[in-house]
């Protein structure tokens, strides 16, 4: 079976697409064969900075042949049919036909053989397809051919394409491309500085073993293996140990053909720099890696660079090199570093009244003062000192106005750590400076110092709440200030810490601060605790003023009407961030296994806004529904509410409140009356006390109380005052749960 | 200064003009280069402008269907980069090499490389590299794509495939490299500190440092750029600059049909001088974030009407 070999030879290609790219060759172009019928054994595509590669092995030489029939006119039909009829089918005479008798009369068939396609002349056309529109993330036209309109564009020039095709035991034949004048051939050339001659390949054995041969590694997992073995053991043969960073071997795998790893050194002077600091110099700026001494973990004065070659005088001249812009690189560091240790953070505030966040949200400084007084708030409910917060709160921003985070917009928050630390503040005050960032990501720990999460928490709230307000809320995939990694970051900062933080007090609040409107600000705190009847009056009430002062009247007079107005609209805003957050804990509980479903019977109760709760719910219904108390009595209430939902569209009508106790007949009612006041008395007294196991184990004693009214009480009587009440009995049921969940959105 | 007084004989001084010794022949040498290669040798633009791009030898010529090769050098004004002659690798005045070459030659990275070549830059000792770097001049409405060009880890040139320029398609597309001369004469003369440079070569008592040409213009215009340059008058000539530069753009457009434009170099100088106005007032602080967009956007609206006005020309390729 043949085999196909292609190489696309260009200017450097950016390492930060090259895997990207080879994967997408690999698989534009064999999905490109498949559909053509060439189905093939394998393929692998490979990346250099140079090149991208790509084998396909095991493919047919030729599609197979297909017959296809053609029905035409019926025999004897007009000639003028007839003749559109050969001309369809590509006959010369009707003689060619074959007659074909069906139940309506005799037709004309034509049979086609389509005599499937050599391989090579398909795949050439693939090609031309795929490289015309190959997806790069940026590309570009280059040379005198891109005066032409429809020139070919690609991520740098293009130079050279290999592409042969052949058995493994002939000499394989060259595809025939013509790419804008970029023919297929069979030649490459190896390293650009090492070995630049041209060489002929014939298929991919031999390819990867001449390019080894001109000082280029094909596979970027080979170059990466080399590079990081390499660096351990130059760092071990030392004393060091290598800091290992993925990121970093991916990207320099992407810049070498031929990895030659090296060691040099700096001055001991500059290990005074954060260590943070130090990597990110070289890291960022250099794309070399530090060595650490494995007895303190400290860095040391050494590093380690890849370079592209294997130079005649060993690597002298390029350690030297490197080692000079790094002492050069290292010295702006220490300057930087320097220069900000001598303005103490508070001193650099006055600059953010000048910074504007974001158009509709004032300044960096308004949004600091809002984090700040948001801090103090939160302060108590998680035990922090209110003074620390509110000062770490107001600092935690400052080391965006430094060199060094202006330098590695990574370091912000250490640096503000460095900083507050070197001025003298509290531990617990530099420490929330930098965890108030944290959760950056899943992987990312979860600030656990309560001054630290007090901060954490304004931080993301302000973030939350302001573009909510200014409705820049995330969609599909777009989500450009990062608003569901802040939301989740509170579930995670609360659910990990245990924290009881109802959400709604907190985000209605916040609107009126974020709204710059302290009146506004602390009317909402006034009308909280009539949140659920302001939520139920509609927005589209044009009576809504008037009864929002209704309502509030008793509570407070003074609340003028259009501020009434404004919290009402937070109040919704409130509750459509709340469903947000719902929804960022279904994600986050099914990626921890729970069933989203348990997520939505427990958020559909109403009132549900403190998050730890919610989880401790969740996880007690999942365990409980475990059970076979949990499984039956869920039965039961499916029956109960089956029943209940059928003869209510039949009649037209609710049946809800209370049954009247003296139409029970049968003891089976008496008894499942008495034990669902039973259940819901325990159950509620449970969930006060947070007990949510309790309050399950309180709803299963229904379960035999159910089972036995099904056996014996028969629902649908003649009677119907009977019959009402047994539905109303039916639905104390589905009121009794409600305590611990709605049943109605558990599945199965 | 009478020994300083230039002999005949000095000519003969050893190593006077080696790239790797001297400022001065390190420019020599790339002009050499370039010339070999039949580039058109121009000198620098005569107004002040941030980078090599901006001379219209680049950046109008750039446009349009005609072949072009030029290389110059550009001193080149970033009054924001001052440090008043303070920091060893910082400088509100410094020379750019540039190179363009329209249509860019299939050989040019080679070319470029050969260019190290000829100022003492073997690459089989030397560890060169081409690392990503995208270019764009939001005040030019331009961008391309290409590389920083590293030498043992030190960037010492820009490589650019222009694509737009003047929010126009080039076509065809050139090639421009950039090289950053301090930088590049630090590094073959192995000097950490740019005002250390030997300018012209010598080093007996006649030998001159860069630092001894251009330390004190660094602190003057370093103080000029930071705090005393007159802000009002500023403000005054972006305006005025601004509507010169529309004025003359109206005007030359011949027999007042959009067909062909007389007066594109012209109108192209003020447009440079609302660049350059406009970064002498950023240096100075006295521009807002917000109003710092704008005044972007109306240099680059100026830059776009000047190439408009550029491709109507001879220089351009119109008929």
């Amino acid at each position: 079976m043949p085999d196909l070999l292609l190489e696309f030879l260009s200017e450097e290609i950016p390492a930060r697409m090259q895997a990207r790219a080879a994967e997408d060759l690999r698989k534009l172009v064999t999905d490109r064969l498949v559909a053509e019928g060439l189905t093939y054994d394998g393929a692998s595509a490979f990346a250099t900075p140079r090149r991208l590669a790509l084998t396909v092995h095991g493919l047919p030489a030729k599609q197979s042949d297909i017959k296809e029939e053609k029905k035409g006119p019926r025999v004897g039909a007009p000639d003028n049919a007839i003749a559109g009829f050969l001309k369809a089918a590509g006959l010369k005479s009707i003689s060619e036909a074959k007659v074909q008798p069906d139940k309506r009369g005799d037709f004309y068939i034509a049979v086609i053989d389509r005599p499937g396609r050599d391989a090579i002349d398909v795949i050439k056309d693939v090609l031309h397809a795929t490289i015309a529109t190959f997806p790069w993330p940026k590309s570009m036209r280059w040379g005198a051919r891109s005066a032409k309109p429809g020139a070919l564009s690609w991520v740098r020039p293009l130079h050279s394409i290999v592409a042969t095709f052949g058995p493994e035991t002939e000499e394989p034949a060259v595809v025939p491309l013509d790419i804008d004048g970029i023919k297929g051939g069979d030649e490459t050339r190896g390293h650009r500085f090492m070995a630049p001659m041209p060489f002929k390949v014939r298929r991919f054995n031999d390819y990867v073993e001449k390019l080894e041969k001109a000082n280029v590694v094909l596979d970027p997992a080979r170059r990466a293996n080399i590079i990081l073995t390499d660096a351990k053991n130059l760092a071990f043969a030392q004393g060091y140990e290598l800091v290992e960073d993925d990121g970093l071997l991916a990207e320099v795998a992407g810049l070498v053909e031929w990895p030659v790893t090296l060691m040099g050194t700096f001055d001991q002077a500059f290990l005074s720099i954060p260590g943070e600091v130090i990597r990110a110099t070289i890291r960022n700026n250099q794309k070399c890696f530090v060595l650490r001494d494995p007895q303190t973990a400290k860095l040391v004065n050494k590093f380690i660079l890849v370079a592209n070659e294997e130079a005649t005088d060993g690597g002298k001249a390029i350690v030297a090199g490197n080692e000079r812009v790094i002492r050069a690189r290292l010295s702006d560091a220490k300057f930087f570093y320097e220069t900000d240790l001598k303005t103490r953070l508070e001193d650099r505030l006055p600059k953010f009244e000048q910074i504007v966040f974001h158009e509709k949200l004032g300044t960096q400084a308004e949004r600091i003062a809002r984090i700040a007084a948001l801090a103090v708030q939160i302060a108590p409910s998680v035990k922090a000192k209110a003074v620390q917060a509110e000062r770490a709160a107001a600092l935690c921003k400052a080391d965006l106005l430094t060199e060094v985070v202006g330098e590695f917009p990574d370091l912000q928050g250490l640096m503000g750590r460095y900083y507050a630390e070197a001025q003298g503040e509290d531990e617990a005050v530099a420490h929330a400076i930098e965890d108030h960032y944290k959760p950056k990501g899943p992987d990312d720990l979860v600030p656990g110092d309560p001054v630290a999460i007090a901060v954490a928490l304004a931080d993301k709230v302000d973030t939350l709440v302001g573009f909510w307000a200014i409705n820049e809320k995330p969609t599909g995939s777009k989500d450009p200030y990062a608003l569901r990694r802040a939301a989740l970051g509170i579930i995670r900062i609360v659910t990990e810490n245990e924290l009881r933080l109802p959400l709604r007090a907190l985000l209605w609040r916040h609107f009126g601060a974020v709204a710059r409107d302290e009146a506004l600000a602390s009317a909402i705190t006034m009308l909280h605790p009539l949140n659920e009847q302001i939520a139920k009056i509609s927005a589209s009430d044009i009576e809504l003023a008037v009864k929002l002062e209704v309502l509030v009247s008793e509570k407070a007079k003074q609340v003028a009407k259009p501020l009434l107005v404004q919290a009402h609209t937070y109040l919704q805003q409130t509750h459509d961030l709340i469903t947000f957050f719902a929804d960022r804990l279904k994600v986050q509980l099914r990626e921890k296994g729970a069933r989203h479903d348990l997520v939505d019977a427990v958020f559909s109760l109403s009132g549900q806004d403190d998050l730890l709760m919610i989880v401790r719910r969740v996880e007690a219904l999942g365990k409980f529904l475990d059970s076979d108390d949990g499984k039956n009595l869920l039965a039961g209430y499916k029956r109960a509410t089956n029943i209940i939902r059928i003869e209510e569209k039949k009649d037209k009508r609710e049946y809800t409140g209370a049954p009247d106790a003296k139409r029970y007949q049968l003891p089976e009612e008496k008894a499942l009356a008495e034990a669902i006041d039973v259940a819901k008395k325990d159950a509620s007294a449970a969930v006060g006390k947070e007990d949510f196991a309790a309050a399950m184990r309180a709803m299963a004693k229904l379960r035999p109380r159910v089972d036995a009214f099904f056996d014996k009480v028969t629902v649908n009587v003649d009677d119907m005052a009977l019959r009402e009440n047994r539905l109303k009995l039916l639905n104390e049921i589905r009121e009794a749960t409600r305590a611990v969940a709605d049943f109605s959105k558990i599945e199965g | 200064m009478a020994e300083a007084r230039l002999r005949a004989s000095d000519n003969a001084h050893q190593g006077n003009l080696d790239p790797s010794r001297s400022f001065q022949g390190l420019i020599l040498a790339l002009q050499q280069y370039w010339a070999n290669l039949g580039c058109v040798l121009l000198q620098p633009y005569d107004m002040e402008v941030g980078a090599g791009t901006f001379h219209p030898a680049t950046t109008l010529r750039a446009l349009g269907p005609k072949p072009w090769n030029a290389a110059y050098v550009q001193p080149s004004r970033r009054p924001k980069d001052g440090r008043y002659g303070e920091n060893p690798n910082r400088l509100q005045h410094y020379y750019q090499f540039q190179v363009i070459l329209k249509p860019s030659p299939p050989d040019i990275q080679d070319l470029y490389l050969n260019s190290l070549k000829a100022i003492g830059i073997d690459p089989k000792i030397h560890d060169i590299r081409f690392v990503e770097d995208d270019w764009e001049s939001p005040t030019l409405g331009a961008w391309g794509l290409g590389w920083e060009c590293w030498c043992d880890g030190m960037e010492v040139s820009q490589f650019t495939y222009f694509q737009q320029v003047a929010g126009f398609e080039c076509a065809p597309v050139a090639g421009e490299l950039t090289y950053g001369l301090e930088r590049l004469a630090m590094y073959v003369q192995g000097v950490d500190n740019v005002f250390d440079l030997n300018f012209n070569g010598r080093t007996d008592e006649k030998k001159v440092t860069y630092g001894q040409v251009f330390l004190q213009a660094e602190q003057e215009y370093s103080r000029h750029n930071f705090e005393f340059s007159d802000t009002a008058m500023l403000f005054e000539q972006f305006k005025m600059a601004e509507a010169a530069c529309q004025k003359y753009l109206a005007a030359g457009w011949a027999n007042g049909k959009k067909e062909r434009h007389l007066m594109a170099l012209p109108a192209y100088d003020q447009c440079i001088k609302a660049s350059h106005v406009f970064n002498l007032l950023d240096a100075r602080g006295v521009i807002s974030v917000t109003e710092r967009q704008s005044y972007i956007l109306r240099v680059r609206e100026l830059a776009k009407a000047c190439g408009e006005a550029w491709l109507a020309t001879e220089g351009g390729g119109a008929g």
